[in-house]
């Protein structure tokens, strides 16, 4: 063969502009990730000093207010169960980088879903990026993760932000865009302006919508920080990862077992949240 | 209908739905059909040169069937749908030149519109939806429910204001769409096919309401309906539009009496004749019209030389006083008319449609007067000329 098509250094090009961005940028994610693993581990901390029954009965209560007494009491079920495992520790770890990875994921998701709604420009970008961040194979998340933010939680953080924030946007993108034609053309009748018909007609009515992403969000941060036990995010993946390394199928299992029980938690309420955010039907 | 300065003065307007509406509006205008334009760029032409004034105080009925391009027509006046050609003027301001900031704010405060499907906001009561409008332009809160909840008590749904538009019935939810567009007292109420979606009870009990409602407001209302029965039954002029183009303008009655062609003419066929024709249309000069000094004899003589079943009385200045039957002549002798006199009832004004008059001959003695709104005599009505009227609005639509 005379000719030998000159293979694209795809991965040599990565290389170079991370370690580009690392050189340039690591100083800056560096201090966040100081304060954010601040945040995440004295919450964390703080949850684990205080008597697991306070935090259950609390958190029992908390849920009874927002939604059923049943999902209420299933939770404290369930967070017993957790305790009476001896996975305290690791399921309040979990749980915090969760919420934490969650709130990061709306803070960002949410203005870039409303951006994508109002602008058709801005949604063709958009819309690519999204594919590509769930296309892309989660644990790819966690290698650039570690020059910027370090080995631990807050890396596991970042990569949860990233692989859970696609359905938070595009919802809200499609909520926003699937506001009935009637009624935008009621807002326009009357002379509201792009912001006023966004806030006081195309964004209440798409909340129902909203929740549903948020609670896909939930879902995918909740699978991430398992996978982000690789890069020593701890919790209930951290588990999970010292079962592999050990071949013990039973500590395995047990706790797969709790991720399961805390997911179908977070599930119920935020599913029951989302439902019941349909003001409407009074 | 008084006759005062157009208030709106839609000229030539004229929409074409296409990216690029320029090559279809030379073919539009070089004389081309909606069907050889179709063909020819893939336009389609919603509207095409049209043109109506309407007169403050007016409720103008824009009507045809579904795809005629009223409801296009209706939303080119507030720029819903962006005109391609003409101008809308509103009290001398041309709507299709404004700006975007000039056009919210004309929309805000001239405009008040009601929609087919109600458009209410279903996350928000009845009172936040009526105060919509007013909340957009930044009245204060006070204010505003003040006057939301005046307007709710204007359209009857006093004690609905905290209620969600999903626990009102259709026609609740309409009327909440009307206080919606009245709360802004606006000069203008644009209604698509505002009862078209109401059950046909409900729907004459609106149109009633609105007609009231119209005689004290006194807005200027466009309203576009595909059903003929509602726009004799709101009674104003009509815009009968078919194909994008307007196809005749007046009364129902003219086009009764003179359609433009044959599509008007069907479209008028199965109208309820009672509804649109008026006395005035129905009368005939009288033949024993006596004045009130006259004697019973003269009146009897008269009776019985043109076999009018009454003789009509009427004062000096011709204005009508009532009627005598032969009953009361005979045998009354040389006694004035004045004091046999009965029945000053037995009239209605010209412009009284003839199932008002019907009413009236029928618990009559078989002939009514028709007066003007001084009462001057104008003509009479017999039960046969009734029934000459109808038949002959039957057979021969055109007159």
């Amino acid at each position: 063969m005379a000719f030998e098509i000159p293979r694209i250094p795809l991965a040599e090009w990565c290389d170079v502009a991370l370690d580009w961005a690392t050189a340039h940028f690591s100083g800056v994610t560096r201090a966040l990730s100081a304060v954010v693993g601040t945040g995440i581990e004295a919450t964390t901390d703080f949850l684990v000093d205080l008597p697991p029954w306070l935090v259950i009965v609390a958190f029992g209560l908390g849920v009874w207010r927002l939604t059923t007494a049943r999902i209420a009491l299933f939770s404290v079920l369930g967070f017993t169960f957790l305790w009476n495992l001896d996975l305290w520790r690791a399921t309040m770890q979990s749980l915090v980088l969760v919420l934490v990875s969650t709130l990061f994921a709306l803070a960002i998701g949410i203005p870039i879903g409303i951006g994508a709604a109002v602008s058709k420009r801005f949604w063709r970008i958009v819309a690519p990026a999204l594919d590509m961040m769930q296309t892309m194979p989660s644990f790819v998340y966690l290698i650039p993760a570690i020059p910027f933010f370090g080995l631990g939680a807050v890396s596991a953080c970042f990569a949860t932000i990233v692989f859970a924030m696609p359905p938070t946007i595009r919802l809200t993108a499609l909520g926003i865009m699937q506001t009935p034609p009637e009624l935008v053309e009621a807002a326009d009748a009357f002379g509201s302006s792009r912001w006023q018909k966004l806030f006081k007609v195309q964004l209440p009515l798409a909340i129902p919508t909203i929740m549903a992403g948020i609670n896909q969000t939930i879902m995918l941060a909740l699978s991430m920080v398992v996978i982000a036990a690789m890069i020593g995010a701890g919790g209930l993946g951290g588990e999970v990862w010292k079962a592999i390394q050990r071949l013990e199928a039973g500590q395995g299992f047990q706790a797969g077992i709790a991720i399961v029980v805390l997911a179908v938690i977070l599930d119920r309420i935020t599913q029951h949240v989302a439902r019941h955010m349909r003001r409407d039907k009074a | 209908m008084t006759q005062s300065r157009p208030r709106i003065r839609v000229n030539g307007l004229t929409k074409i739905f296409a990216d690029r509406p320029d090559a279809a509006l030379s073919l539009l205008k070089s004389g081309q059909s909606r069907a050889e334009i179709l063909k020819a760029t893939g336009a389609v032409v919603g509207l095409q040169d049209v043109s109506f004034d309407i007169a403050e105080g007016e409720i103008l009925v824009v009507m045809g069937l579904s795809g005629s391009g009223k409801s296009t027509c209706l939303r080119c006046i507030n720029r819903l749908i962006e005109p391609t050609a003409g101008s809308v003027l509103v009290d001398d301001v041309d709507v299709t030149k404004l700006g975007e900031r000039e056009l919210m704010e004309f929309r805000r405060t001239r405009f008040g519109m009601v929609f087919q499907q109600f458009a209410l906001f279903p996350h928000r009561t009845i009172v936040k939806n009526v105060e919509y409008g007013l909340e957009i332009q930044g009245v204060p809160t006070a204010q505003r429910r003040e006057r939301a909840m005046a307007a709710i008590e204007t359209v009857g749904l006093k004690g609905w204001d905290q209620h969600y538009p999903s626990q009102l019935s259709g026609g609740m939810q309409q009327r909440a769409g009307l206080a919606r567009a009245l709360a802004l007292d606006p000069d203008v109420l644009l209604m698509d096919e505002a009862f078209s979606a109401l059950d046909p009870l409900i729907r004459r009990d609106m149109q009633a309401e609105l007609v009231a409602l119209q005689k004290r407001l006194k807005k200027t209302i466009v309203f576009v309906s595909h059903d003929l029965d509602e726009a004799i039954a709101l009674g104003g002029r009509i815009v009968l539009m078919k194909d994008g183009r307007v196809v005749q303008q007046g009364s129902a009655a003219d086009f009764l009496a003179n359609p433009a062609d044959d599509y008007v003419r069907r479209f008028v066929e199965h109208i309820d004749v009672l509804g649109v024709v008026t006395a005035g249309d129905a009368m005939r000069t009288p033949s024993a019209v006596k004045p009130w000094h006259a004697t019973a004899a003269e009146a009897l003589a008269s009776l019985t030389q043109t076999g009018e079943p009454v003789v009509t009385v009427v004062c000096h200045e011709g204005r009508f006083q009532g009627t005598v039957d032969a009953e009361a002549l005979k045998g009354a002798g040389e006694t004035q008319l004045r004091l046999l006199l009965s029945d000053a009832d037995a009239c209605v004004p010209a412009s009284a449609t003839l199932n008002e008059t019907v009413a009236k001959l029928a618990g009559g003695r078989g002939e009514i007067a028709v007066i003007d709104a001084d009462r001057s005599l104008r003509g009479v009505i017999a039960n046969a000329d009734l029934v000459a009227t109808l038949a002959r609005r039957r057979t021969h639509p055109v007159q």
